[in-house]
């Protein structure tokens, strides 16, 4: 067993967990925070995307024990328009990769916003396109195929 | 003479809005509660173990090691589990019965039916020991012989029978005499693979005895009929079970049928004695829920010069497992799309040693449009005539096989209206003429069709003095937006604003709903909730017809109408009264409407009814919810890969109860059908029966770079036969997807790629 504090949602916690705990595990099993969803546990679908101090992390691909007094921010701690816009754009049909996806845009527009390129990003350009977005964003699945949605949800709050 | 009415302005109904999805506030701050998130004191974790060949007799398990693991509580196999009862077997008096995915009585027997069958249950205090301990469980085996290659067993293939769910084959003439007679054909020969349903959520069970009462909470698509397979399968009365399934992350038919993981987290905790909970992991969910099964297709068209069909073949051959599954209606499109003289359809069906397969959304229908589609898309091309032009020219005024009357069928205005607003006049006929840089540009387009039924539900509604209503029904929301639409549908009966009505549902202790299925729910409750509105109302007016004082004295049902949180006479259209009125100087807190009995004879007569209704709506019409797919893909010209760079859907699916999410679930199929073109594939191992790619990671739904904006339109014409004129739509978009993307590819590139997914290797 080992004893961490991280800060969560801005509260320090306090966890005795296994080493071999993922911040995913640890987060919905310990700390009852069921809003970070687990999709695959394997880092392909991004239903677990949470912030670690602001940017976006697979938190089934992350040991808790590596966040200690680290900020991590999941759903339950997040207030932004892009909830709202997810709502009236029907960024979601099931809700399961929801939290994923407001995590992930949240963490995309702060990269975003820094100046960092995706794969698509041509020489010079700063806009957010749709095809940044969709791009951006590939990283969490929707099966109810929800993408339409949430890119316009992304675009509205991106403006 | 002038009358002096005044004119209230029209009123704003709440169906056919786009409404925002009521559970949106709590699906977007997490505070929505899944069936692996209900918090018990005490709660252990369950882990899998997995056979490993495809067939065989369990010689030994070595669970030491797993149970020497810190935290492990109990390792369960057949050696020391409780005893199951035997699943049902499957009745059309008993439709429950058909929830059962399997016929194995997991940990109850030493044989293995497929490899991934749960030989053994891991029960620890946390979710890593169960998970280590799972891992440590050695198991040999004595292995049969086992058919698991599906192109091997083509030739053992059987004929399908015809049965009272489903045709396995029809015929009218003699197709083939007529194919070898037609001066212009193709006949072809189609395969499609193995599909996953992949929801995000993969399967997971919480589940609590307190003496010989069962709590389950499951994400399920049919909480009644596993509520009553619990019950049979551990010896108890139906009444001590609860199923609760407030949100289901993602079904699509994967969670239709109770599977292995649902009754081996039940049998865990009844063997511990603690609450147990078990989410599959993703591989856990290829190796012990079914999926859509592969097929081998023939279609074959002959035509005259005119276009004019004179012979439509279609044939399927695809799996089930041998402890369960069955055929899917492949062939079933082709016997209502094209007035062909002489038709032949006929499905066989091959049993192998691998998981059953299930139904996955359009069951059948899927993969026999991508097929049927092609086709006519290649006649087309042999024509040389217009895709659409050829679908008009054989576009049926009756039902082709039978001539039995369409419900409802709006196909042509479907096209036209695609046609014109996707721009299809644009679109040079030449295969390979449409480029634009180093992609090569084609068009496609396809029809769209699926079946439309109603399942019996029971529903309950309640109107209270204030003016607020509660319809309760058991039935499960896996994000079509099932409470939405009721609500919406309450609202308008009942003349009360949307905001004043509540859906409860997902749990059986609510009266019984329908199973999420055959794109059947939304149609079925609103039937019972149409009546349950309409008893209220009546009981509302023989509450105000009993009082001196009231303005609705000696009125009848049909003179009033519910508007304004009240009713009002339509000939007098200001005399009336609020719901709060009547009821409060009736003394009644509440009026109460119950549709549908819940045991005993009621509830056989119920089911009754429905068989009754089926087979009389069978008889006499033919109903379906169809559409026109147009899409528009780029291919590197080399690369190979495609792209699909616009979509456009025009469908015919009745009155739309909700504007925004009837769309988004219209989407969504074109996205599983675009995944099932170019990507999506079950790898099975042709030796050993075992799935290769059982994560997300190998196998590749779309992603949001995948999906261009979908320009989703539909004609908003009510079904006569349907209850308010609403034809299911969960399914039929993604009916037509792989052909009129397969057939954009060929105008793209010249290339007819008949075997899917359509992958860059297949177009070099």
């Amino acid at each position: 067993m080992v004893t961490l504090r991280m800060r969560v949602n801005g509260t320090t916690r306090s966890l005795d967990i296994e080493p071999w705990v993922s911040l995913l595990d640890a987060l919905r099993e310990q700390l009852d925070l069921t809003g970070t969803k687990k999709g695959c546990d394997q880092g392909a679908c991004g239903a677990c995307t949470v912030l670690a101090d602001g940017e976006r992390i697979n938190s089934c691909l992350a040991l808790a024990v590596q966040y200690e007094d680290r900020d991590i921010t999941t759903i339950e701690g997040i207030t932004h328009p892009i909830q709202q816009a997810f709502i009236e754009h029907d960024g979601f049909q099931c809700g399961y990769c929801t939290s994923g996806q407001i995590c992930s845009a949240i963490g995309m527009l702060a990269e975003h916003g820094a100046g960092m390129p995706s794969a698509v990003t041509e020489p010079g350009a700063t806009g957010l396109s749709e095809a940044e977005i969709r791009e951006r964003m590939s990283g969490n699945l929707c099966r109810c195929g929800a993408y339409n949605g949430i890119v316009d949800a992304i675009k509205e709050v991106a403006r | 003479m002038t009358t002096t009415e005044t004119q209230s302005p029209p009123r704003e109904r709440a169906v056919g809005q786009g409404i925002d999805r009521v559970d949106g506030p709590e699906k977007t701050t997490g505070k929505a509660r899944f069936a692996a998130e209900f918090p018990y004191p005490d709660l252990a974790y369950a882990a899998l173990v997995h056979a490993t060949v495809a067939r065989g007799r369990i010689t030994g398990i070595d669970a030491k090691a797993a149970e020497a693991v810190t935290g492990v509580l109990s390792v369960i196999t057949h050696l020391n589990a409780p005893v199951l009862k035997p699943a049902p077997a499957r009745s059309m008096l008993d439709l429950s019965t058909m929830v059962s995915a399997t016929s194995v009585n997991y940990l109850n027997t030493d044989e293995v039916h497929w490899d991934g069958q749960p030989v053994a249950v891991v029960v620890a205090e946390s979710l890593e020991a169960a998970r280590r301990g799972a891992a440590l469980v050695e198991v040999t085996y004595q292995e049969f012989p086992a058919a698991v290659d599906f192109a091997a067993e083509e030739a053992n293939a059987k004929p399908q029978k015809n049965s009272l769910l489903g045709a396995g084959s029809a015929k009218k003439g003699d197709a083939e005499a007529a194919l070898a007679a037609a001066p212009v054909s193709v006949d072809l020969r189609f395969t499609t693979p193995p599909h996953n349903h992949n929801a995000i959520e993969p399967h997971a069970t919480t589940a609590i005895w307190d003496g010989d009462r069962l709590t389950v909470h499951e994400g399920s698509q049919a909480i009644a009929w596993m509520r009553k397979h619990l019950a049979l399968r551990f010896g108890i009365p139906e009444r001590n079970v609860r199923m609760t399934s407030p949100y289901v992350g993602g079904g699509f038919g994967g969670k239709g049928l109770i599977w292995p993981g649902t009754i081996l987290t039940a049998l865990a905790a009844r063997a511990t004695g603690r609450p147990v909970r078990m989410m599959l992991t993703r591989e856990g969910v290829y190796r012990t829920v079914g999926g859509r099964t592969p097929s081998i297709q023939r279609v074959a068209l002959g035509a005259g010069q005119d276009g004019r069909l004179t012979a439509l073949i279609h044939t399927s051959v695809t799996r089930s497992g041998k402890v369960g599954g069955g055929p899917e209606q492949v062939t079933g499109a082709a016997g209502h799309l094209y007035d062909a003289e002489n038709i032949l359809l006929q499905q066989n069906l091959v049993e192998m040693d691998l998981i059953p397969n299930t139904f996955m959304r359009a069951p059948g229908e899927a993969i026999g449009t991508f097929a049927l589609e092609a086709a006519v898309d290649e006649l087309a091309g042999e024509l040389g005539v217009d895709p659409i032009e050829l679908r008009m020219r054989n576009e049926p005024a009756r039902n082709p096989l039978d001539g039995k009357r369409f419900a409802h069928r709006m196909l042509r205005e479907a096209y036209a209206l695609g046609a014109e607003r996707f721009g299809w006049a644009e679109r040079t006929p030449e295969p390979g003429s449409m480029r634009d840089g180093r992609w090569l540009v084609g068009m496609g387009v396809a029809t769209a069709y699926h079946p439309s039924v109603q399942f019996t539900a029971n529903v309950t509604a309640r109107l209270s003095a204030d003016g607020t209503v509660v319809v309760r029904c058991g039935f499960q929301e896996m994000g079509m937006g099932g409470a939405t639409a009721q609500a919406q549908i309450a609202a308008d009966e009942l003349g009360v604003p949307y905001e004043a009505v509540r859906v409860e549902y997902g749990d059986t202790d609510l009266p019984t709903g329908p199973m999420a299925g055959g794109s059947a729910q939304t149609a079925s409750i609103a039937a019972s909730l149409l009546a349950a509105c309409a008893k209220l109302k009546g009981e509302v007016l023989g509450l105000a017809r009993r009082s001196g004082d009231s303005p609705l004295r000696g009125q009848r049902l049909a003179g009033v109408e519910a508007r304004d949180g009240g009713l009002y006479r339509l000939d007098r259209p200001d005399s009336g009264e609020s719901y709060e009125a009547i009821l409060s100087r009736a003394g009644r807190p509440y009026v109460e409407a119950a549709i549908g009995a819940e045991s005993g004879l009621g509830a056989v007569a119920g089911q009754v009814r429905f068989m009754a209704k089926f087979l009389s709506d069978q008889r006499r019409w033919v109903k379906a919810a169809c559409g026109a797919q147009f899409c528009e893909v780029r291919v590197d010209q080399d690369t190979g890969e495609v792209r699909v760079s616009r979509w456009l859907g025009v469908f015919d699916v009745g009155r739309v109860i909700n504007a925004k999410t009837a769309a988004s679930q219209l989407r969504g199929g074109i996205v599983m059908g675009i995944g099932m073109a170019l990507s999506e594939e079950t790898l099975v191992d042709p030796r050993n029966g075992r799935v290769m790619n059982p994560g997300l990671g190998d196998y590749h739904v779309p992603v949001h770079a995948d999906i261009p904006p979908i320009d989703i339109h539909y004609l908003d014409e009510p079904d006569p036969t349907m209850p308010l004129g609403l034809l299911g739509i969960g399914e039929v978009s993604i009916t037509g997807v792989a052909g009129a993307i397969a057939s954009a590819v060929h105008h793209a590139t010249g290339k007819r790629v008949r075997d899917l997914p359509i992958t860059l290797d297949k177009l070099l």
